[in-house]
């Protein structure tokens, strides 16, 4: 065992500063009382802006640290990139609500660092230990969050069911780690990988602990049939709170996803490919069907997040560069279509409180004509309608799949997308063309419509200069695949 | 003349422009409609003087594309060795040449239509346009597959909210229905369209017409081509959303839905399917005809029994499409020609037929042809533009209708007198149900009272139906501008169809 000098500290600096940040944060608002959450919240945002900084300006290339536990490459910094961004805009977002809704306390900022932290350490792990750690630290802080709202039944359920349901698939991802470690005897990812390098057979008790990893992380991500939580507890937990679910953690699982099955078992592709094939077409065939019924905007937005999750897998079941590629992009996209259909969301008030029935919307294209167009502009991109954003999404792991020769998962990721646009256009139908509901509450929170511009815009001209995006997603794919 | 080099371009985002305009008036609600309108009008109108600009600098003496505008769009495209990324690739030739001019003609009549019939939303109404405007250039000079993809899926949304917010009681019904079943066809074509830049290593459409795809290959990229095309111009058994969608939409959505969204699936055969996959288009070509000739006899007995007016022309638009697509599919000169022709005359005809019910429609407000009768005593000039247009569906001799129906019949007659034979009977049957319309809504007792309050043609709807009428007689007089246009690049889309199939035949015989 070496000795940590200073130098190993330097690929860690951001989670350092995020993780001492929390702390400040936290004794901050201690000793401050709840008065201070506006305080609190304006500094989160900023440490979370800062850590992106440091991200940033990390040495480019693959760096690994403590013994090879934790590693930094340009896949890491893309999906950190991304998460920082998702929390930053959740606690931007939420600071109106959770005033209106009178859940202002100073926790709810530095939860939602401590999750951070947690899912920035998942995305870089580079063994079993670490990303059972950081996975830990992430989904601790999400239960909290959930159940917030202590006044509230509804929240207090949503957060016991997460809570229990996040337990059971972390106890089937520690034994599919256990049975990894006994017949690899060793839990570190490159080295792993080395023991598959030249086409070993692998032992059965290697396959199986493949498969519990894969529930285990199935069930973080929400693909079907693990998805079972994911309507319950968005539908129960604080809007604010799910606006944050939808994203963050999303895509930090995601990225854990495609590092823990490229990583180590990248050379074993053929074996735990059907695995990904068939949690692909169930989440996108239940993604679709299951959201058409829905009355609450909340549940269905959780219906289409499993859905969404279902085409990024098509990426990952290619298990190739481009595979990777196309699911880093879906996940960017995704990114900027959620966070502007939650600041609608967020925004759906009335006189009496907030209200998330669908009617709800009824003729906001004649009340509020912007933020009708705002959300029509998420719903078509969210049904995957050119030219808009998510259409992009789907084409980039659509042609990995075709590329890889997967056409039966491509044909039927299109034909649920097609089932999906259905519900993406009743909402439309919804705003467009039904009569007025009661109308929305005036003004909408400043820093909801900022939000909500910088997404739509950047739904809507995505296809003018995509460049940027896909050439990032492009260098981080390939410090994935050939490290 | 103007020798700018981005005219195609400017043609096709113009229209933007006119939207960005649009968004830009503020005022009282009368005013705001007033001058949107106006708006609207001044730039379909520069769009169509524009066009004509191109129409004129074309050259018809050659097949290659013309106005060419190429430039990098989405970078190196997927990583990989030797594969181009995806390009802003616009220009036209023979074959699109026509559409583009078609779109920019009755795009102001649109509008006009629209001037009085649509009251509230007017803002929104003439964006939507405006922006459909825009996509449907865009298909027909888009020279990618991404790109053509893009322009073609894209031009769903503005119709789908044309048809939903401003449509009639089954508004919605209507426009889910034509929603999902163009998506439905098109994302297979998406998946088809990334097979081929896997194999080819380009989008590009032009080098693709040179790409040879094996033949099995090209059976499953033609049928994924097919389920787009079939259901968008539309053929039996897809055609079931038209009539619910021409029936439901506004007038000027019915005629651009007829006049120029339907031909997007005849030109998506004679772009792509012919000229990338010639051995499966021979191979399929008794299937296209059979549909094609289901088609043309059971829609035109359908179209027989209709007591909606809008609904008869839609199925009457299903027939006339049916020749088409057998025209397409004779791989002859006049067929094709004829093809394309029949498109722009069916383009204007139907067009002018929906707007002629939108003027009954606009007084009485409904579309029952029981309603009406005796219309020739009190609307004079109504029952001679209506003559016309039922004259030129019918396909009589110096109408527009009759040049493109007897081209294809002709080309058709070459390739099997049988297909020839019973897409005649389709003629004699429009002539039955269209002969049949006219009389029962123009002629007959003026009896009802609010038929006799009706009045007669306005000076705005002189103006819609005058360069109709023009345009239908002048390509039944003299379509010779128009042929010069189609013939040489359809002569060289044959030319290298021929090629192909005696290439592939060469290698059948090889041992």
């Amino acid at each position: 065992m070496t000795s940590l000098g200073a130098a190993d500290l330097v690929p860690v600096i951001p989670e350092l500063f995020l993780a001492a940040a929390g702390m400040a944060l936290l004794m901050l608002g201690v000793f401050r009382g709840d008065g201070s959450t506006r305080f609190v919240s304006t500094l989160s945002v900023l440490s979370l802006a800062i850590a992106f900084l440091l991200l940033g300006l990390l040495p480019e290339g693959r760096t690994e640290t403590f013994a090879g536990m934790f590693v930094t490459d340009a896949f890491a910094v893309f999906v950190k990139s991304l998460v920082l961004l998702g929390s930053a805009l959740t606690i931007v977002m939420s600071s109106a609500y959770i005033r209106s809704e009178r859940m202002e306390r100073f926790e709810f900022p530095v939860l939602v660092l401590f999750a951070t932290l947690g899912m920035m350490m998942m995305v870089s792990a580079n063994d079993l230990m670490s990303l059972y750690l950081g996975l830990e630290l992430q989904s601790l802080s999400l239960y909290v969050l959930a159940a917030f709202k202590r006044e509230s039944t509804r929240a207090t359920e949503a957060g016991l069911k997460y809570f229990v349901l996040g337990a059971l698939s972390s106890g089937m991802l520690l034994y599919g780690c256990s049975l990894i470690y006994g017949f690899a005897g060793t839990t570190s990812f490159p080295q792993i990988a080395g023991l598959f390098a030249g086409g070993v057979e692998v032992s059965i008790g290697l396959i199986v602990g493949i498969v519990f990893l894969t529930a285990g992380l199935a069930f973080k991500v929400s693909a079907v049939p693990f998805h079972m939580w994911t309507p319950d507890v968005y539908e129960g937990a604080p809007t604010a709170v799910t606006a944050f679910f939808a994203v963050a953690p999303k895509i930090a699982a995601l990225g854990l996803f495609v590092r823990a099955m490229i990583a180590p078992f990248g050379e074993l592709a053929d074996e735990w490919r059907q695995i990904i094939v068939l949690l692909s077409v169930a989440s996108i065939a239940l993604g679709a069907v299951a959201a058409i019924g829905q009355s609450n905007i909340k549940r269905l937005m959780a219906y289409s997040s499993i859905g969404h999750v279902g085409y990024a897998l098509i990426g990952l079941a290619a298990g190739t560069q481009q595979g990777v590629r196309g699911v880093l992009i879906y996940l960017a996209i995704y990114l900027a279509m959620n966070v502007g259909a939650f600041a609608v969301i967020l925004s759906m008030r009335v006189k009496n409180g907030m209200v998330e029935r669908i009617e709800d919307l009824g003729g906001l294209a004649q009340s509020r004509p912007m933020m009708a167009a705002a959300m029509a502009i998420f719903m078509f991109s969210l049904a995957g309608i050119p030219p808009l954003a998510g259409f992009f999404a789907k084409f980039y792991v659509l042609a990995a799949a075709i590329d890889a020769g997967l056409y039966a998962l491509a044909v039927i990721g299109v034909i649920g997308s097609v089932v999906g646009a259905y519900y993406y256009l009743r909402i439309i139908k919804i705003m467009y063309i039904d009569p007025q509901a009661e109308p929305l509450e005036k003004p909408m929170h400043r820093e909801l419509g900022v939000v909500l511009t910088v997404s739509a815009l950047f739904t809507l001209l995505f296809f003018a200069y995509p460049a940027p995006l896909l050439a990032g997603a492009e260098a981080a794919a390939a410090s994935l695949m050939s490290p | 003349m103007l020798s700018w080099p981005y005219l195609l371009s400017t043609v096709t985002f113009l229209p933007l422009v006119g939207v960005l305009f649009i968004l830009l008036i503020r005022g009282e609600p009368d005013v705001v409609a007033r001058n949107t309108r106006n708006v609207a009008l001044f730039t379909t109108i520069i769009i169509f003087l524009l066009s004509l600009v191109i129409w004129l600098q074309f050259d018809t003496s050659t097949a290659e594309f013309q106005f060419v505008e190429k430039s990098g769009w989405i970078g190196d495209g997927l990583p990989g060795a030797a594969r181009e990324g995806f390009n802003y690739h616009m220009g036209v030739d023979g074959i699109s040449m026509l559409f583009v001019i078609l779109t920019t003609f009755l795009m102001p009549l649109c509008i006009l239509a629209s001037w009085e019939a649509i009251e509230h939303r007017v803002k929104e109404y003439m964006i939507a346009f405006l922006m459909l405007e825009t996509l449907m250039i865009g298909v027909f000079c888009a020279l990618d597959l991404v790109l053509f993809y893009l322009f073609f899926e894209a031009g769903l949304i503005p119709m789908f909210l044309i048809i939903g917010v401003w449509g009639g009681p089954r508004r919605i019904y209507a426009t889910f229905k034509f929603f999902l079943y163009t998506l439905l066809g098109s994302v297979l074509m998406l998946l088809a369209i990334l097979a081929m830049y896997f194999h080819a290593g380009t989008t590009d459409i032009p080098s693709l017409m040179q790409a040879n795809f094996p033949s099995g290959m090209q059976k499953w990229l033609w049928l994924a081509f097919f389920a787009s095309f079939a259901v968008k111009v539309p053929m039996w058994p897809v055609h079931t959303w038209l009539p619910d969608a021409h029936v439901e939409a506004p007038t000027a959505g019915s005629v651009i839905l007829a006049g120029v969204l339907l031909k997007m699936g005849g030109y998506g055969f004679l772009r792509f399917s012919l000229p990338m996959f010639p051995e499966a288009s021979v191979f399929f070509t008794p299937l296209i005809w059979t549909l094609s000739v289901v088609a043309i006899i059971y829609t035109s007995l359908v179209a027989l029994m209709q007591e909606d007016m809008k609904k008869l022309i839609a199925y009457s638009s299903v027939a006339h499409m049916g020749f088409i697509t057998i025209g397409t599919f004779t791989f002859t000169q006049q067929g094709i020609d004829g093809a394309i022709l029949q498109m722009i005359s069916h383009g204007i005809v139907s067009g002018a037929l929906f707007l002629c019910v939108g003027v009954v429609y606009d007084r009485m407000h409904t579309r029952e042809i029981a309603r009406y009768g005796g219309l020739v005593n009190n609307m004079p000039r109504y029952a001679l533009v209506f003559m016309i247009f039922t004259m030129a569906t019918i396909g009589l001799p110096g109408t527009s209708g009759f040049v493109g129906e007897m081209t294809i019949l002709v080309g058709a007659y070459q390739a099997s007198s049988w297909v020839a034979a019973l897409a005649t009977t389709g003629v004699i049957l429009g002539a039955a149900y269209s002969l049949w319309l006219y009389r029962r809504v123009i002629f007959g007792e003026l009896v009802r009272e609010d038929c006799k309050k009706m009045s007669d043609l306005n000076w705005r709807e002189v103006a819609i139906f005058a360069p109709l009428v023009a345009a239908a007689l002048w390509i039944g007089i003299y379509p010779k501008p128009l042929f010069d246009v189609t013939a040489v690049s359809v002569a060289n889309l044959l030319q290298q169809h021929e090629w192909a199939i005696e290439a592939a035949r060469t290698a059948l015989a090889k041992p």
